[in-house]
């Protein structure tokens, strides 16, 4: 059996939470899920102000910080954390954990992005998964373009003796298959086996998000969420598994919480496809076999297809979003007033946009029509509005017509952020697919 | 028969692919299942999200969690970061979806 955690469920999770798995209980591996869907074209802006950026700095000084439990415990760290710059993570975690013998590996390869050109010409389209559109209509605005590869980089890593193991784009759910892979010698045709580890990091890949977090079964009883415990995958080779905590943490693991994380961002259940197998989530057994523990079985998996998933992030406009709070009386009236005028006096300036939404806080921000009329007796409402547009001009000008409702509008107002909203640049997210031929992972191991 | 709300038979995370968002509605116990495969159709959880999904709803069925999975395409004003909704990825569809009421023979214990 071995213990495989995970400590990060995205960037911008705990940055405790990795720190408390290798210290709170026996662990073999550490996984780290750092990459979200538009990280990669912050990361290519970074990169491109200063060469020696472009990866999750969050991870290296965790490193820094667990470096003596991680060696003393030899425990073994798989982290998505080399954005579009891996050598140079490598270099940053070399450099942090401050050791000499330690060998880090690195998974690349992924980045396609000073290729796309010569792809498009070959007649590589890599057409939206969304609309169909082909790359080329939207190719000068790409700023990045990742393939995600799957768990045997990681475990090819692995074999090489890396005892840190740092990619760029792969898929949060072979963070967790990889290790398996490695350690259980897994063909990599054993598709049964295969699906039981990737749902076992579709488990995990959330952190906290199965073991208590979010869940909505007897939310006020699940005890201590101050301290809540990170998922632990107990592994073994024949691909059952048990998901569990640390003791004594917070939190609580039941076939709930467990059902409630597989169902996340979930498609068609049947057909879960990542690059190492297509894994049925309708032959999932569970069973509750302890407190706070999980058991997985059952699971059956097909052949992966020969193509891979795209990651790509391109510049599509710009928007803003402000907000206003109105207090009783007639709290909602008040602010639906605001909205009309606010909407009234972009008009008048010949303010154009592709789209303009409002939403009240406190009556309809989250569940729209569904959530009925208010009271009209309600305390206060919330008036957030925003615009888009392909054009910084009109969405800055929009972004000054909100702090004067606050003296020239309906009574009694109070705004509930700092001053002007701020312009954003939208960078949007077009997923598109690749033939495997096109790619391969480059993987490098160094020694510290 | 008994009218009864989702939330006192079942649970359910939501959650986004692009303007898709994925609602998995589970039953609290497992003769609840049933109920849910009978009265939750695609028609039903469309009909429930009238001016929200504006796209066709699909239903997947997993017996093996008594569990429904839905996915409400064009729900999300455009996903991602196109999105000017506060919920941008449909973390909260999943109680909207709660709040729909359904025929039972009785009422749960």
């Amino acid at each position: 059996m071995i213990r495989i955690a995970n400590g990060q469920g995205f960037w911008g999770d705990s940055l405790e939470a990795p720190l408390e798995q290798i210290r709170r209980g026996p662990l073999d591996y550490l996984t780290l899920d750092y990459l979200a869907e538009v990280t990669m074209s912050i990361l290519q802006k970074q990169r491109s102000r200063d060469p020696s950026a472009g990866y999750a700095r969050d991870f290296v000084e965790m490193v820094g910080r667990g470096a003596a439990d991680i060696v003393d415990k030899n425990i073994r760290v798989v982290a998505n954390a080399g954005g579009v710059n891996p050598e140079a993570c490598r270099d940053a975690v070399a450099k942090a954990l401050n050791r000499p013998g330690i060998k880090v590996g690195i998974v690349a390869g992924d980045d396609i992005l000073s290729r796309l050109d010569d792809m498009i010409k070959r007649g590589v389209e890599l057409k939206s998964m969304d609309t169909g559109e082909p790359l080329a209509s939207i190719r000068p605005r790409v700023q990045s373009a990742n393939v995600y590869f799957g768990a045997a980089p990681i475990a090819s890593a692995l074999a090489m003796g890396a005892k840190i193991v740092i990619t760029g784009r792969t898929t949060d759910t072979g963070l967790v298959l990889g290790p398996m892979m490695h350690e259980f010698r897994w063909a990599r045709d054993d598709w049964d086996k295969l699906a039981a580890g990737t749902i076992a990091g579709h488990t995990v890949e959330c952190g906290a998000q199965c073991t208590g977090g979010n869940c909505q079964v007897d939310w006020q009883g699940i005890p201590d969420f101050a301290d809540i415990g990170y998922p632990i995958v107990e592994a073994e080779p024949d691909a059952t598994f048990v998901v569990t905590k640390h003791r004594g943490t917070g939190g609580r693991v039941t076939v709930a919480s467990v059902k409630e994380q597989l169902l996340y961002e979930m498609g068609d259940p049947h057909d879960y496809i990542t690059p190492d197998c297509v894994a049925d989530f309708t032959t999932i057994q569970l069973e509750q076999c302890g407190p706070d523990r999980v058991r997985f079985s059952g699971i059956r998996g097909k052949p992966a297809t020969d193509l891979y998933k795209v990651s790509i992030s391109y510049s599509a406009g710009f928007k803003a979003t402000g907000m206003l709070a109105y207090s009783w009386p007639d709290a909602y009236a008040k602010a639906q007033a605001a909205d009309r005028i606010l909407r009234e006096r972009v008009d008048r300036l010949g303010l154009k946009f592709d789209a303009i939404r409002s939403e009240f806080v406190g009556v309809n921000a989250c569940h729209g029509p569904l959530a009925g009329e208010p009271s009209p007796d309600i305390a206060e409402v919330g008036l957030r509005i925003g615009v888009r547009s392909a054009y910084r001009t009109p969405v800055e000008r929009f972004t000054k017509e909100i702090a004067p409702l606050a003296l020239n509008g309906p009574p009694v107002v109070t705004g509930l952020g700092s001053g002007r909203p701020k312009v954003e640049e939208i960078v949007a997210y077009w997923p598109a697919l690749i033939a495997k031929s096109e790619v391969s992972p480059q993987i490098s191991i160094q020694e510290t | 028969m008994a009218r009864v709300q989702l939330l006192r038979i079942a649970h359910a995370r939501s959650g986004d692919k692009g303007d898709t968002a994925n609602v998995g509605l589970i039953a609290l116990k497992p003769e609840f299942y049933p109920v849910l495969v009978r009265e939750v159709t695609a028609e039903r959880v469309k009909k429930h999200f009238e001016g929200i999904c504006l796209g066709r709803v699909e239903r997947y069925e997993l017996p093996n969690l008594g569990a429904l999975n839905f996915l409400l395409h064009e729900s999300l004003d455009g996903g991602g970061t196109l999105s000017l909704k506060a919920d941008a990825q449909g973390k909260t569809y999943s109680a909207a979806l709660l709040r729909m009421e359904i025929e039972v023979d009785s009422l749960p214990g």
